[in-house]
């Protein structure tokens, strides 16, 4: 038994952990007009967990702790990155949204450290436990943040809905977690790939991938399991929405892949027709349902659902095939990494549109490319963006999907390729529908242009970085596939 | 000059980019030095193109071999480079590109329509120029698969905010919609749907070429790899019809080109004119240059769908025109028949009918560029396209009638003028099609192609009776038109000089296409591996 801790690999959770303290003590001592102390060291402390991150990337090497339960990989690092940025952009939106409510600041950025935290401790986590722990700290507080603005009786909706759906599928994933450690009596996911083979034929063992499978799927609101997601997403604050739909969404995908690719690779058979039909349908319902959204952030919860099919598109196209699941992985793993900076770049759109024009209906946005040129700009590079036009990072996420569908070949691959291809285009239609009513529409009689004024700092820099990483990424894709190259890691590990 | 090798193309490519970069940066007040910078970048990208024209080396021209090549790493893991090039059949159209842009430039410096806003107008003109010359000189897919897609947000804003606003009711649609609204969603959405199936053949190309040693999106060496025979079967007739999909759809070829009406009609003068001008292009000259050359045997077998549906293309084409009261409609219709035209030509699969379609698109883009423009000033005057309500125009505005007329007989193909060459030689070559292609479906075509260039004729005709001749309109009398202004006549001179000298003397660019297209032939056709296919 390996039990020494290795305090460099945990290094970034200290910090944060530490941040959250910080965060709790500081918000019981400080006057209700100083509070953006409070904010200020979220903020801060979020970006300081990138030093020890990156100084571990630099170094390179694997370390594991408690029995290989716990490991710290390029793979992990990068996911931890990715979810930090998320998180630290989040917070930048968060700043000048919470502080017009003017209450409770501290609990907000404690609630949202202690998710990041969560989700961080899930990317490294190699057994059941470890993974499930991650994934319910991380979903925990959020039942509490939907339902932050607590006079407002959507926001209360949004956040029972989520609770109780959410804990159903915390329940079923459990119990399918514990099916599989009855008939196999291991938790770690190498040893449940060395034996889970062996039991393919049981019942109970179908049935405990199905358990996992369906809790997987309300975590990540893929078609069939979506139903909270739209109402959810309305009624929460949307800094919080955009936490959501971003690092908590990319938690339950890695969270349902890494089991999946990691520890029940023999039983694809169970699993990937299921996979695939995740995937089409997610693509095309959604897309159908956003087609009819006049909410914008109703819009954007549509469109993450169909996201969520693109992004599992090479993984469930690899597994159906049975073909290697590195190339599907890897995909994947891009294709979320991107989705991630441009979701969070159209919902900080979304936050400074609705100031600018005061209404979340996509009509009322119409003509604000007129007064607020822009914010326009930055609405139109988010949204085709998301809609895959080049050269917006969009395209590659798009590409490197198709890609290794085509790779995999195949008649079950291909079909959903060609289900991929006619939903990218039935996406645009809706995306476009913003840029639309953002430029092309004119300003609707009777509105008054107020007086425009410029995003708060912290939220502009968030515009700021989202669009720099969106464009650039999108010129040199190159950037995006240490992704994939990171992880290569688990294709060795999990062989 | 050796600076030009590696940096020539790439500046052609992106000083127009850079360009709408510096206009973003002046103020939305300046607008005269807005225009100047514009003309300056457009003025500057069409002088390198020039400068390309002078260093080309004419000689050495056999297919496959581009000159001012640039080859550089850019996405390494997927394989793909930053590969550019150009050889005799790019050439005329990149020049045609940076020629057209720079003329839209001058044109619209007077003609601004609502809401105005120059400089976001501008800055979308040079957007577009960059994705065009950047889909001519692409020898990587990837490359060209960005640039063919980057060309469509600037002229969705085009067409969007500058477009025609006219309330029009959709059929099926209970809602009555801006005619720009309709027009930009329509034009998006076609071509997304084709290059989303064309990028899946780009794909699967790129895997199979895996099979012949490394993966590999280079067109180079796809070309290569195609003309060695590696190609075959079930595989390739799917990506030769995915490819298809993307590029008939721009051409565009009946029946997927119903987005093309909409989007000319509705768009602005300049966005008509580069659509009709350039943007086609873009089709036909991916047939040319990828779906021919990388996969021969499947062009062989694709080869009589491709010359049916040009033929019904420009029958259809030309009927649709006699049925038109909107005169930019009819111009937008004309498209349609005469990139027939040009596709049937290409399918043909012979050097003379490859060139026909090389000349056929120059000649496009200048007349029907230049219909365009005259279309565009006339709508200005009259506030109205509806030819029963235009008539007499050589007694209200003679020189605008007058280059209305000349422009008009070259576009249904008078010998001496450009536009003859493209229609004549495309007929010549589908009566001699490549060897093993049935005789009967290209000398159909052939009679259908003549027969719709009686048609052509019809039409053009009964415009000018309408527009030019006859007596003015009541609603005319005592109105005061301006005949040409000056920036239109900078602008469509060089149109009208190019029209006669191509006209004239099209040696001009068969020189430079002629040696490159049939070494293209011999290699992609006559070679051994073909006549395996041709069986078959």
């Amino acid at each position: 038994m390996n039990q020494t801790v290795d305090y460099l690999a945990i290094a970034p959770e200290i910090v944060i952990v530490v941040t959250l303290l910080g965060v709790l003590s500081l918000d019981l001592f400080l006057p209700r007009q100083k509070k953006f102390w409070v904010a200020t060291l979220a903020v801060a402390g979020t970006a300081l967990a990138a030093v020890p991150l990156i100084f571990l990337a630099v170094d390179g090497s694997t370390r594991s702790m408690f029995d290989d339960s716990f490991v710290v990989d390029s793979f992990a690092l990068a996911l931890k990155g990715l979810l930090l940025v998320g998180a630290y952009i989040v917070l930048l939106m968060s700043v000048s949204y919470i502080e017009s409510d003017r209450y409770w600041q501290g609990e907000y950025y404690l609630m949202i450290l202690s998710s990041l935290l969560g989700s961080m401790v899930m990317a490294s986590g190699r057994d059941l436990i470890v993974l499930f722990i991650g994934l319910e700290l991380t979903t925990g507080p959020l039942y509490l943040l939907a339902g932050w603005r607590k006079g407002d009786i959507r926001s209360n909706e949004a956040s029972l809905k989520y609770f109780i759906l959410g804990v159903l599928s915390t329940a079923m994933m459990l119990f399918g977690m514990s099916l599989l450690f009855g008939i196999t009596g291991v938790v770690g996911f190498s040893e449940l790939a060395a034996v889970a083979g062996d039991y393919a034929a049981e019942p109970a063992m179908i049935l405990a991938v199905l358990f996992l499978f369906v809790g997987f799927g309300f975590k990540v609101s893929a078609v069939p399991f979506h139903f909270w997601a739209p109402d959810t997403y309305e009624g929460a604050p949307t800094p919080v929405t955009a936490y959501l739909s971003v690092n908590s969404k990319i938690a339950g995908f890695i969270a349902m892949l890494v089991v999946l690719y990691l520890a029940l690779p023999d039983l694809s058979d169970i699993w990937a027709p299921a996979i695939w039909a995740l995937s089409a349908l997610s693509m095309t319902l959604a897309n159908l349902s956003a087609l009819r959204q006049r909410n914008i952030v109703r819009l954007l919860a549509y469109s993450s659902i169909a996201q969520a099919g693109f992004m599992l598109v090479p993984f469930a196209a690899a597994a159906v095939a049975d073909a290697d699941l590195a190339e599907g992985f890897s995909a994947t793993i891009i294709y979320i990494a991107i989705y991630a900076l441009m979701n969070l770049g159209a919902f900080a759109v979304v936050i400074a549109g609705a100031r600018a024009t005061g209404s979340g209906d996509i009509d009322d946005w119409a003509g604000l490319g007129r007064y607020n040129p822009r914010l326009g700009l930055l609405a139109a590079i988010f949204f085709l963006s998301l809609a895959g036009i080049p050269p917006l990072a969009g395209w590659f996420a798009k590409f490197v999907m198709f890609r290794s569908v085509i790779l995999t070949g195949g008649s079950g691959p291909i079909v959903l390729a060609i289900i991929a291809a006619v939903n990218t285009v039935v996406a645009f239609y809706y995306y476009a529908r913003v840029v639309k009513a953002v430029w092309l529409d004119p300003v609707p009689d009777g509105v008054e242009v107020r007086e425009q004024t410029a995003p708060a700092g912290s939220l502009s820099l968030a515009l700021g970085l989202t669009t720099a990483l969106t464009v650039i990424i999108g010129i040199f894709p190159a950037i995006a596939t240490v992704f994939a190259d990171a992880s290569q890691v688990l294709t060795a590990a999990g062989g | 000059m050796e600076w030009f090798d590696t940096w020539g193309l790439p500046l052609i490519v992106f000083l127009p980019l850079v360009g709408a970069l510096v206009l973003g940066l002046i103020p939305k007040e300046k607008e005269d030095a807005i225009k100047g910078t514009a003309l300056l970048f457009s003025l500057v990208t069409f002088g390198l193109s020039l400068v390309a024209i002078g260093l080309f080396d004419f000689g050495a021209d056999t297919y496959n071999t581009y000159q001012f090549e640039v080859n550089t790493r850019w996405i390494p893991a997927i394989d793909s480079n930053f590969h550019v090039g150009v050889d005799g059949i790019s050439l005329p159209l990149l020049v045609l590109s940076c020629f057209v842009v720079l003329l839209s430039i001058i044109y619209s410096w007077d003609h601004w329509e609502e809401p105005r806003n120059p400089r976001a107008f501008l800055m979308l003109t040079l957007i577009l120029l960059t994705g065009m010359n950047g889909t001519f000189v692409a020898l990587d897919l990837v490359l060209f698969f960005i640039f063919f897609e980057v060309v469509l947000v600037p002229m969705y804003f085009m067409i969007g905010i500058w477009g025609d606003k006219a309330p029009r009711k959709i059929p099926g649609f209970s809602r009555i919609v801006e005619t720009r609204l309709y027009a930009a969603i329509k034009f998006f959405l076609f071509t997304l749907f084709g290059s989303a199936f064309m990028l899946l053949g780009f794909l699967a190309l790129y895997f199979r070429s895996g099979e012949f040693g490394a993966r590999t999106f280079d067109i180079v060496e796809l070309t290569d790899l195609g003309a060695s025979g590696a190609f075959t079967g079930t595989f390739a007739f799917l990506v030769f019809f995915g490819l298809f999909l993307g590029f008939a759809v721009k051409v565009p070829m009946w029946p997927l080109h119903t987005w093309l009406p909409d989007a000319h009609t509705a768009a602005p003068t300049v966005g008509s004119v580069i659509l009709a001008a350039i943007l086609l292009k873009l089709g036909t000259y991916g047939f040319v240059r990828i779906s021919l050359p990388i996969l021969p045997n499947e062009a062989v077998r694709w080869a009589p769908v491709i010359a049916i549906l040009a033929a019904i293309g420009i029958i259809y084409g030309s009927l649709a025109c006699l049925a038109q009261t909107d005169m930019k409609r009819l111009i937008a219709f004309s498209s349609v028949g005469h990139m027939g035209f040009v596709m049937l030509g290409i399918s043909t699969l012979t050097d003379v009918g490859i060139n026909a379609s090389i000349i056929g698109m120059v000649a496009h883009g200048l007349i029907t560029g230049l219909l365009f423009f005259i279309a565009g000033s006339m709508a200005h005057r009259y506030h109205t396209r509806e030819m029963a309500r235009l008539g007499g125009q050589m007694k209200i505005m003679p020189i605008m009638g007058g280059i209305l007329g000349f422009t008009a007989m070259a576009s249904l193909g008078l010998p001496g003028l450009a536009g003859f060459w493209g229609e004549f030689m495309s007929l010549v070559s589908s009566y001699n099609p490549l060897d093993g292609l049935s005789l009967t479906v290209f000398r159909s075509a052939m009679v259908a192609g003549a027969i719709g260039t009686v048609l052509t004729a019809a039409y053009m005709l009964y415009m000018l009776q309408q527009v030019n001749f006859g007596e003015p309109g009541d609603e005319w009398v005592g109105h005061h038109f301006h005949d040409v202004d000056r920036y239109e006549m900078t602008a469509w001179v060089p149109l009208i000089i190019f029209t006669v000298v191509v006209g004239f003397y099209p040696n001009l660019i068969f020189g430079v296409t002629n040696d490159v297209v049939t070494s293209l032939v011999e290699m992609a056709f006559q070679g051994g591996s073909i006549t395996a296919g041709l069986g078959g």
